[in-house]
C-alpha cells in the first residue's frame, strides 16, 4: 500500500492543485555563484513501498503478497517512475495530473523548496510531503538586506523546525536564506535529526557561536556546515573545538562571515581529523602563517577561503616568511579561491601555482589595483566566476577580458559605495568585458558612469546573458557621453538577450525603458527597479507585458495605485511584489487586498513613523495559502 | 548649514592635488609605469614648467582635472546619502568600511628605518601637519640632518635622504608629492644614504 491516509475532500484537493505553485515556486536564481544555494535534488534513496524491489528505510509494513488491484499496480509503477523526477517544475506538473499522481508525487518527493516561508504553513507542508530529506526555506525579501526594512520583521525558523522535528526524523539537509534562526532552533535541529548532514545558512541572523557549538558536537554525520554572509553573534564559545576529536565526516566548512576569533589549534586539529574535507573557507582572524599550516595539512582541498591573507605580526625586516608559493603549489586540486580579507597585495602572487586551474576567484574583499591583478589574472584561462572590487579599474577589467575567455559570471563591487565620487570603473570596462568574455551569463556591475553604447554592445556581444544587473550608483544619472536616459541600453538588453531572466536597472530611466521591458522581456522572472520611471505607465508596461514575472522589487519610483491595480491579473502568479517609497496609498493597497483574498498585503511602516497616514511607505505582498501570519510585528499591518 | 557634511565638500572641492584623492585608485590609474615620470608626480598648478618626461602625464592630468570640473558643473547637485543606496549588503559595507576607518581613525602608522641603524621605528603620520614637522621629527628620532629640500635637486648637502615607498612599490623622495597624497600613499619610510638615493627625484 502506498498511502494510508484518508482521501481528502475534493475541495481541499483542488486548492492544493490549483495553488500548487505557491508552495513550490519554480523560480530559482540560476546564476552560478560561490554563494548560491545549490539545490541538490538527486534521488539518493529508495522510497518504493509495498511491492517494489529494494525497499528502503521508511517503507510501510504492509505485506507484499496481497494481490494488488489494477489501480495499485499503476500507482506502484508510477511511484517507481516519479521517483526519478528531480526537477521541481516537473514534479509540480506531475502532481497536477490527477489525484493519484498528486498523492504519489507527494510521497516520492525528497526535496522541499519553499521560496517564501509565509506562503505555506509548516503544518500544511509537512502533512502533504511526508518523506522529505532536504528542506530549502527563504524568508525575508531581498531589499531587507539594504536596511529598507526594520529588524524583527519575521521569517522565523522556529515553527518550521518544530514541525519538522515531529514529521521528518530522517531529515538530512536544511538550506536557509534570509531567515531568523536562534540558538534554540539550532539545538532542536541538532537533537531531532540523527542523520543530519548538511546545514547551509545564507544571509541569516539571530544565532551565535553557542548554537554552532551545539551543531558541531551533536550532528555526528555532519558533512556540510556553510555560513555565508550571515551574522553570527559572539557568545564567547569556542565552537570549533566542539567538533568531535575522534574525527568528522566534514566535506565543507565555510565560516568566512563569522566575525569572532577562533582557536586556531582547535581548527588545525579539526582539519587534521577531517579526511574528507574539500571546502574550507576561513574567516579573517586566520593569518597567512596559520593558513599555510592548514594548507599543508589539507592538500586535497578544492575550495579555499584564505582568511585574512596577511601576516599576523609584521615580519621583521629581512626575515623570510613561510613559503606560500609552494603551499599553493602543493594544493593541486584547488579550483575555487576566495577570502583575501585583509590582503597585503604583495602576497597575491603566491596564488600563482593554482591560477591555471581556477574556475572561481573571489577578490571582492581585496583592495588590489590593476597592477597587482594583471600578473595573476593573465594565468587564469579557465576562470568562470570572478568577483572583484572596482579598485582594479577599467584597466584591470581589460586584463580580465583579455584572458578569461570562459568567464560566465562577473561581479564588480564598489570599494567606496558612494554616489558623489569619480569612480574607477566605467563603460570602458564593461565594453572590454563584453568583447572579451563572449560566454558571459551573469553580470553585476557597480559604476559611477555608463553609456548606452556600452550596454548595447554587451547585449550584442553576450547573447547568453541570463542575469544583467547594472548599478549606476549616482541616482538618475544619464548616459554621461550623450546626456540621454539609459533607456536604449536596457532596451537592447531585453531585446537581444533572449535568455534573460533577471534584470536590475539603474540610471536615468523614463517610461520608455519599461515599455521595452514589457515588450521584449517575455521570460524575465526577477526585476529590480530603483529611482526610475516617469509615471504609472512604467509599471503598467511591466505588469501587462511580462507573463513570467515572479519577483518584482521597486523603490523610490513614481508608481501609484493605478499602476498597482493594473497587475491584478498577475499577482497570484508571482512570489512577491515589493514597493517602497513609491506613490501608493492605503486605499489602493486595500483594493488589492479585497480583490485577491489569497494575497497577503503587508504595509510596513518605518519605525519612527507609526501613524496611519494615507501614504504607504512600503508595500510587501505575496501569495499565501495561510492568510495573515500570526507573528506580525507592530510596524506591519496586514490589509 | 546642516547639510554641509552631507555634501562631501572635500570630495568635490577643486584643489591643488591630482584629481580624485578620495578615490585613490583613479589617481593611480593615471600614472604611467616609469620611474622617471613617477618621480615627477607633482600637483598640477605647481607645474608651471614642463619638466621633461612628464609632459604626457601632465596633459593627462590636466585634461582629467578639467573634465572633473566640467562634470561638476553639469552633474546633478550632490545628494545626501540615501538609506540602502547603493544596494550593498551591510556585511560587505562594514568589512570595507572597517578597513578604511582603521586606517583613518587609528592613525597612519608607518615603519621608519634608517640605513645603518639597528632598530626600526614606527610613527603616526596623522600627527604631523606637513613636511617640515615630519622631517624635524625624523631628524630628532634618528639624529641626522636631512639638509635643505628643493624640487629640482632633492635634499642638498646631507648624508642622509628621507625616502618612502608608495602604494605601487616605488621608492620616492619625501616631499615630492603634496602632503595629502603622501599620507594616503606612503607605506613606509626609509632614510637612505645619500649615495643610494641618487636617481630618485632627479629631473633628468
Amino acid at each position: 500500500m502506498i498511502t494510508n491516509k484518508k482521501p481528502r475532500s475534493s475541495d481541499t484537493d483542488s486548492i492544493y492543485m490549483r495553488d500548487d505553485r505557491t508552495e513550490m515556486s519554480e523560480d530559482d536564481d540560476r546564476s552560478p555563484s560561490p554563494n548560491s544555494i545549490t539545490h541538490d535534488s538527486s534521488p539518493t534513496r529508495t522510497y518504493t513501498t509495498g511491492s517494489g524491489p529494494g525497499t528502503g528505510p521508511g517503507s510501510s509494513s504492509v505485506p507484499e503478497y496481497l494481490a494488488p488491484c489494477p489501480d495499485q499496480v499503476l500507482e506502484n509503477v508510477l511511484e517507481n517512475v516519479l521517483w526519478f523526477l528531480t526537477s521541481r517544475k516537473d514534479r509540480n506538473a506531475a502532481s497536477l495530473v490527477c489525484r493519484s499522481w498528486y498523492r504519489v508525487e507527494a510521497l516520492t518527493r525528497s526535496d522541499l523548496f519553499i521560496g517564501n516561508c509565509y506562503a505555506v504553513s509548516p503544518k500544511r507542508a509537512t502533512s502533504r510531503f511526508t518523506r522529505i530529506r532536504s528542506v530549502t526555506l527563504k524568508g525575508r525579501p531581498r531589499f531587507a538586506d539594504f536596511n529598507l526594512m526594520p529588524p524583527n520583521w519575521g521569517a522565523h525558523l522556529a515553527p518550521w523546525v518544530s514541525a519538522m522535528a515531529l514529521t521528518y526524523p530522517w531529515l538530512e539537509k536544511v538550506h536557509l536564506k534570509r531567515m531568523s534562526v536562534t540558538d534554540d532552533d539550532l539545538a532542536l535541529l541538532a537533537e531531532s535529526f540523527s542523520g543530519f548532514k548538511e546545514l547551509v545558512l545564507v544571509c541569516c541572523d539571530g544565532f551565535g557561536t553557542s548554537g554552532l557549538a551545539i551543531v558541531a558536537s551533536r550532528c555526528r554525520q555532519l558533512k556540510v556546515l556553510d555560513l555565508i554572509e550571515s551574522e553570527v553573534s559572539d557568545d564567547d564559545v569556542d565552537w570549533i573545538s566542539y567538533f568531535p576529536d575522534t574525527g568528522t565526516c566534514l566535506e565543507s566548512l565555510i565560516f568566512d562571515c563569522v566575525e569572532c576569533p577562533i582557536d586556531f589549534d582547535a581548527l588545525e586539529r579539526l582539519v587534521a581529523n577531517s579526511p574528507s574535507l574539500k571546502k574550507l573557507r576561513l574567516n579573517r582572524h586566520v593569518s597567512m602563517g596559520q593558513l599555510h599550516r592548514l594548507m599543508v595539512q589539507a592538500p586535497r582541498l578544492t575550495h579555499l577561503g584564505t582568511g585574512s591573507f596577511s601576516p599576523s605580526e609584521d615580519v621583521a625586516q629581512g626575515e623570510q616568511g613561510p613559503d606560500y608559493v609552494s603551499a599553493f603549489a602543493g594544493c593541486k586540486s584547488i579550483v575555487c579561491l576566495s577570502g583575501f580579507r585583509e590582503i597585503i597585495p604583495d602576497y597575491l602572487p603566491a596564488i600563482n601555482p593554482v591560477c591555471a586551474n581556477l574556475t572561481s576567484l573571489n577578490l571582492s574583499y581585496a583592495n588590489v589595483s590593476a597592477e597587482h591583478l594583471k600578473p595573476i589574472i593573465s594565468n587564469c584561462h579557465k576562470l568562470q566566476i570572478f568577483w572583484v572590487l572596482d579598485s582594479i579599474c577599467d584597466e584591470g577589467l581589460q586584463a580580465v577580458a583579455a584572458t578569461c575567455k570562459e568567464l560566465r559570471e562577473l561581479r564588480v563591487f564598489p570599494f567606496e559605495a558612494r554616489e558623489d565620487i569619480e569612480g574607477p570603473v566605467s563603460e570602458v570596462g564593461l565594453q572590454a568585458v563584453s568583447e572579451g568574455c563572449r560566454k558571459l551569463q551573469s553580470i553585476l556591475y557597480f559604476c559611477q558612469r555608463m553609456t548606452n553604447a556600452a550596454v548595447v554592445a554587451m547585449s550584442k556581444n553576450c547573447p547568453d546573458l541570463v542575469v544583467f544587473r547594472l548599478c549606476i550608483m549616482g541616482r538618475h544619472r544619464p548616459d554621461h557621453v550623450t546626456g540621454e536616459p539609459m533607456d536604449e541600453g536596457f532596451g537592447a538588453i531585453v531585446m537581444n538577450c533572449k535568455k534573460l531572466t533577471r534584470l536590475a536597472v539603474s540610471g536615468l530611466l523614463t517610461d520608455r525603458a519599461f515599455a521595452y521591458i514589457g515588450k521584449y522581456g517575455k521570460i524575465v522572472r526577477t526585476l529590480s527597479v530603483a529611482f526610475a520611471g516617469d509615471s504609472d505607465m512604467g509599471l503598467k508596461y511591466v505588469l501587462e507585458g511580462c507573463p513570467r514575472l515572479q519577483k518584482l522589487e521597486i523603490r523610490d519610483s513614481p508608481f501609484g495605485d493605478a499602476a498597482l491595480l493594473s497587475g491584478l491579473h498577475h499577482y497570484y502568479n508571482m512570489r512577491f511584489l515589493w514597493m517602497s517609497a513609491c506613490n501608493l496609498s492605503n486605499q489602493g493597497c486595500q483594493q488589492i487586498a479585497q480583490a485577491l483574498p489569497r494575497l497577503v498585503v503587508e504595509v510596513i511602516k518605518h519605525e519612527d513613523n507609526l501613524d496611519m497616514d494615507e501614504n504607504v511607505d512600503t508595500l510587501y505582498m505575496y501569495r499565501s495559502l495561510e492568510g495573515p501570519r500570526d507573528d506580525v510585528p507592530r510596524f506591519v499591518s496586514i490589509l | 548649514m546642516e547639510f554641509e557634511r552631507d555634501l562631501h565638500l572635500d570630495a568635490t572641492e577643486l584643489r591643488l592635488g591630482l584629481p580624485g584623492t578620495a578615490t585613490k585608485q583613479s589617481s593611480e590609474k593615471q600614472k604611467p609605469n616609469s620611474n622617471l615620470a613617477k618621480s615627477n608626480k607633482r600637483s598640477l598648478p605647481d607645474m608651471n614648467e614642463e619638466s621633461e618626461g612628464s609632459s604626457r602625464e601632465n596633459s593627462r592630468t590636466v585634461s582629467s582635472n578639467e573634465k572633473k570640473s566640467h562634470d561638476q558643473e553639469t552633474a546633478p547637485p550632490i545628494k545626501a546619502q540615501v538609506v540602502g543606496w547603493p544596494p550593498i549588503r551591510s556585511y560587505r559595507k562594514n568589512c570595507l568600511q572597517a578597513k578604511k576607518l582603521e586606517a583613518e581613525a587609528a592613525g597612519l602608522y608607518v615603519k621608519v628605518s634608517m640605513d645603518g641603524a639597528p632598530y626600526l621605528r614606527k610613527i603616526d603620520l596623522k600627527v604631523y601637519k606637513g613636511y617640515p614637522e615630519l622631517l624635524k621629527a625624523l631628524e630628532e628620532m634618528f639624529k641626522f640632518k636631512a639638509g635643505k629640500y628643493s624640487e629640482r635637486e632633492g635634499y642638498n648637502g646631507s648624508e642622509h635622504v628621507p625616502t618612502y615607498e608608495d602604494k605601487d612599490g616605488d621608492w620616492m623622495l619625501v616631499g615630492d608629492v603634496p602632503w595629502d597624497m603622501f599620507i594616503s600613499s606612503c607605506k613606509r619610510l626609509r632614510i637612505m644614504k645619500e649615495s643610494e638615493a641618487r636617481g630618485l627625484g632627479c629631473a633628468v
